[in-house]
This record gives structure tokens, sequence and C-alpha cells, in this order.
């Protein structure tokens, strides 16, 4: 078995009224539901805004703390979930049926770990 | 002596993509069967010539490619946990033989293709992978004939061999439901080696037509191992009438012949005739598709004996059906051509007109030959200057200037 990261990409700005943001939550959980029971499912959770993120650098051998995101974009990562499945060809079809419920764009990446334990 | 290394060219052509597919199945990994079947071919070089062929030629190129893939995985294996682990896999197969029944190696093969043309490659990996594993091509051929440096394409190799390796893409046939879509993809990588070769100009000639007879070889091996895909058989069927007007595509002096003045002789008559019974076939299969309904105008083409006599209201006729499963507006343009001989230059143009592309060199240079025919030869003039700006070919813009010149003597 293998491990991949399911990156859901958020478009910068106001959030979508709670009223839609409510349905594509329930689908989202339904969806959750469906890869704890295929047991795919290892670990998932929304992000805050790139505006609650605070970033750490080592410069001159101390380590410096600044507000907000490394990087700068017009999207950011909105939230993300990992599985746990055969192949590639696994993961795009959970990373398929996020795409559908959430609407965003995800990018699927394997991790490094091989996960065989 | 002589006749064996033709034959072991030969062999390699038909056998590397088959022999590769079978090592990858033993070992899980592309770069060590490709290596191991290299090394299988060098010693057949080697041996062939004084010893002769041995009875299954292909049989032995995989069987020594296992051989020399164990011997290597062994002395590897105290020194890498990689090796160690494929090693222990390897030698529990080790003293059966070779799955190579022919079920076996056939799905192997489709394995393959189908993760050379896996739609989480980029569409220029899918075809170089293509080309590398299952043609045999080295990449210096593949670069030469994309015109690409050496340097660029060996890493386009490297990258798109570490994400399959790395991100896990599997070597499976697609299951039912999404057959059709995967299918697609290899025929798209297919026909684009075609175009690549039928097309371009430039660079290497004979290079070029390799790459034609190369997507003519992997399509006919495609319709081997799925006899029952229409649209493969169409794909084939396509490429075989297309390449069956080679010949009289280009003059002597190397200038682009159009259809309406190729000398019909020069068309060769095998591939016509092949290409025309695929066509047949599917008709009687009566399920109909992009490639089918593009080779079904081809035929219509050859069974003309001139432009003249061309049926054209029937290709107008495949062009309707063609704008119902694709909204490609190259389709609409080649449409408008047919248009042009039924129903005359000024309805096609006005199809033209509507027509969002610009950027095309032959939307221009079709627009050109419109005007022209409705005397409005100024305007002509400029759109073949348009198109001339626009195609990155040099015998296609030596065939437009000649056109403006013919215009401005006239």
């Amino acid at each position: 078995m293998k491990q991949y990261l399911l990156a859901m990409y958020q478009p910068d700005g106001e959030l979508p009224p709670a009223s839609s943001l409510e349905k594509v939550m329930r689908d989202i959980h339904a969806l959750r539901q469906e890869m704890k029971e295929a047991d795919a499912w290892v670990f998932s959770g929304g992000l805050h805004p790139p505006g609650t993120a605070t970033v750490l650098r080592v410069h001159n051998n101390a380590v410096l703390t600044t507000d907000g995101p490394f990087i700068e974009g017009k999207e950011y990562i909105g939230g993300f979930t990992i599985v746990k499945v055969p192949d590639l060809d696994a993961a795009l079809e959970w990373g398929r049926k996020l795409a559908l419920v959430s609407t965003l764009p995800i990018e699927v990446r394997p991790f490094r770990d091989s996960g065989n334990r | 002596m002589d006749v064996i290394v033709p034959e072991i060219e030969r062999l390699f052509r038909d056998e590397y993509g088959r022999s590769v597919a079978v090592l990858i199945r033993l070992c899980g990994n592309i770069e060590l069967a490709e290596e191991a079947v290299q090394d299988a071919f060098t010693a057949a070089l080697q041996r062939w010539p004084s010893s002769g062929l041995p009875p299954s030629p292909a049989g032995w190129i995989i069987t020594t490619a296992r051989n020399r893939m164990v011997d290597h995985w062994r002395r590897e294996a105290g020194r890498d946990e990689r090796y160690a682990q494929g090693a222990w896999l390897i030698n529990a197969q080790v003293d059966e033989e070779v799955d190579m029944t022919e079920q076996t190696t056939r799905d192997d093969q489709l394995r393959l293709i189908f993760t050379c043309c896996h739609p989480a490659l980029a569409l220029d990996a899918q075809v170089a992978l293509t080309l590398r594993l299952l043609g045999g091509l080295t990449t210096s051929e593949i670069a030469r004939a994309f015109l690409t440096p050496d340097a660029t394409m060996a890493q386009r190799l490297v990258r798109a061999k570490g994400k399959i390796r790395d991100a896990n893409i599997p070597f499976r046939i697609p299951q039912a439901t999404e057959l059709a879509t995967r299918i697609g993809a290899v025929l798209a990588v297919i026909y684009l080696v075609f175009n690549e070769g039928y097309v371009s100009n430039s660079g290497e000639q004979l290079l070029r037509e390799s790459l034609c007879t190369e997507a003519i070889r992997l399509g006919r091996q495609m319709l081997e191992l799925m006899p029952d895909e229409a649209e493969v058989m169409g794909l084939l069927a396509l490429m075989l009438l297309i390449d069956s007007r080679r010949e009289a595509r280009v003059s002597a002096s190397g200038a682009l012949v159009p259809l309406s003045e190729q000398s019909r002789e020069l068309w060769n008559q095998h591939l016509m005739i092949e290409g025309l019974g695929l066509v047949r076939q599917c008709i009687r299969r009566n399920e109909p598709g992009f490639y089918q309904i593009l080779a079904a105008i081809q035929a219509v083409h050859c069974d003309a004996r001139s432009t003249a006599s061309t049926d054209w209201p029937q290709i107008v006729r495949l062009y309707d059906q063609l704008c119902e499963i694709t909204s490609n507006p190259i389709v609409a343009l080649n449409r408008a051509v047919a248009v042009a001989e039924v129903d005359g230059p000024a309805a096609a143009l006005e199809i033209v007109d509507n027509l969002k592309l610009d950027h095309h060199h032959m939307l221009h240079a079709i627009r050109a030959d419109l005007l022209h025919r409705l005397g409005r030869n100024p305007e002509a003039v400029s759109a073949y200057q348009a198109a001339v700006s626009r195609s990155g070919n040099a015998v296609e813009r030596a065939f437009l200037k000649r056109k403006i010149a013919a215009i401005n003597e006239s």
C-alpha cells in the first residue's frame, strides 16, 4: 500500500456563502465516510485561510518568526486528505470524487514513504 | 552471416516492446527491463552470426534477458536493499520457464501501452515513452525526430519513468468503465506520432518517414491486441490510407503537391487496398467513431479517379457526422473545404470566417484559396501572406509562396 496526499486548492478571497458551503461540507463528509469504509482513509482536515499562517525560518543560526504564508498566491491549500491505496489509479479515483464534490482542483502527490507498515 | 544481422534488426523492431513488457512483468522496473533486453540483443548480435538463429529467437531474447536480470540482481543484492527484495522475488521464479503464452504476453504488452499513455503523464512524455519502450527507438532518434535536443529528450524520459516509479502508476489494463477513454489516449499518441512524421518536412526525411512507419506498426499491434475495438481499426485504416499517398504528396524537387494535383498512379495500391478493406470492416461493425469517420473520408478520396469525380456530398455528410462527435475547429475547417466543392466557395467562406482559428496557418491558406476562386485576388494574396507567416514548415511555406506568385502573375 502506498500513501498519497490529495491537496485541495482554494481560490484566495471570500469563501462562498454558508448555504452553498454546507452542502459541499456534507458531501465531503460523506466521501470521507466512504474512504473509511473502503479502508483507504488515513487522515484529512480543512485549514484556516493563509492569513492565519506563521512562517519560521533559520537565519544566522536563529529562528525567525514572521506573519503570513510562505508563498503568497492566488490559490492556497484549503484542506487535504491522505489516502492509503495500492497505486496511483486508485488515488486518482478518490481524487476525482473529491474534485467532483468540492468543485475545486485536487493535486495528487505520492508520499516518499512507501507506507509498508 | 549477412542475412542474420538484418534479421536481428527486424526482430529488434518487432520484439523489443514485447520483450520489455514481459520483463517488466517479471521485475516491475522499467529501467532494469530495458537494460536486460538490450543486453540480450547485444548477446544475440555477438552469438547468432556464428551459431545461427535459435529455434525461437523471440523466446531466446526473453529468456536471456531474464537470466541476465537475475544475475544482475544477485550481484547487486548484497549492496542495495531494493535489489535484495527483487532478487528474492525473482529467485522464486528463476527455475520456472518464463510464461510466454500468447494471452499473457498480450496482456503484458497492453499493460505497458496503457502505462506509457497514462493521463497522469504529460502528452510529450507519453509520446516519448511509447516510442522508447514499445518502438525501441533510441533517445537520440526520438530527439531528432521531434527536433528536440538530446539532453531535453533524455530528461523527459527520465522524469516520466521516475513518475511511473515514484507515484506508482500501475501496469494495468484499465477497467471497462474507463477503457474507451484510455484507448482514446493511446490512439491519440499513435496518431500524433504519425502526424509528426507526415506533416513536418523539416529535419531528417528518413527519420520522419520512420515515425509514420512506427506509428503504423504500433497501430497494427494495437489492433492485434484489441481486435474488437472499432476505433483501433479506424485509426490503422486512416494511417494506411494517408500513408498510401506519401510518394505522390511531395514532388521530385521536394515541393508539396496538393491532393487535387497528385498523380494517382503514385498512390501505393497495397496500403490503399488494406486501408479500404479495414474501412469496410468498420462500416460493417457500425460503431462509428472519430478515427473511423476520418478513415471513411480518406476512403472516398481513394475511390475517386480525380478531384472532380470525388463524391463531395458524401464527404460533407461524413464531416457532418464528425462534427456531431467533436467540436474541433480543424474538423469544421476541413468540412468547409468539402462544402466549397458542393455549394461553392462563397458558402465555404462564410463557414471559414466564423471559425476561431486565427493562429492556424491552414485557416488562412484555405481562406486564400476560396477568395481566389471568388476572384477576390488582393484579399487572397493577403490571406496567403497571413498563412505564410503562421506556417512552421519550409515546404509548406514554399507552396504558399508559389500560390502568391501565381496570383500576382495572372
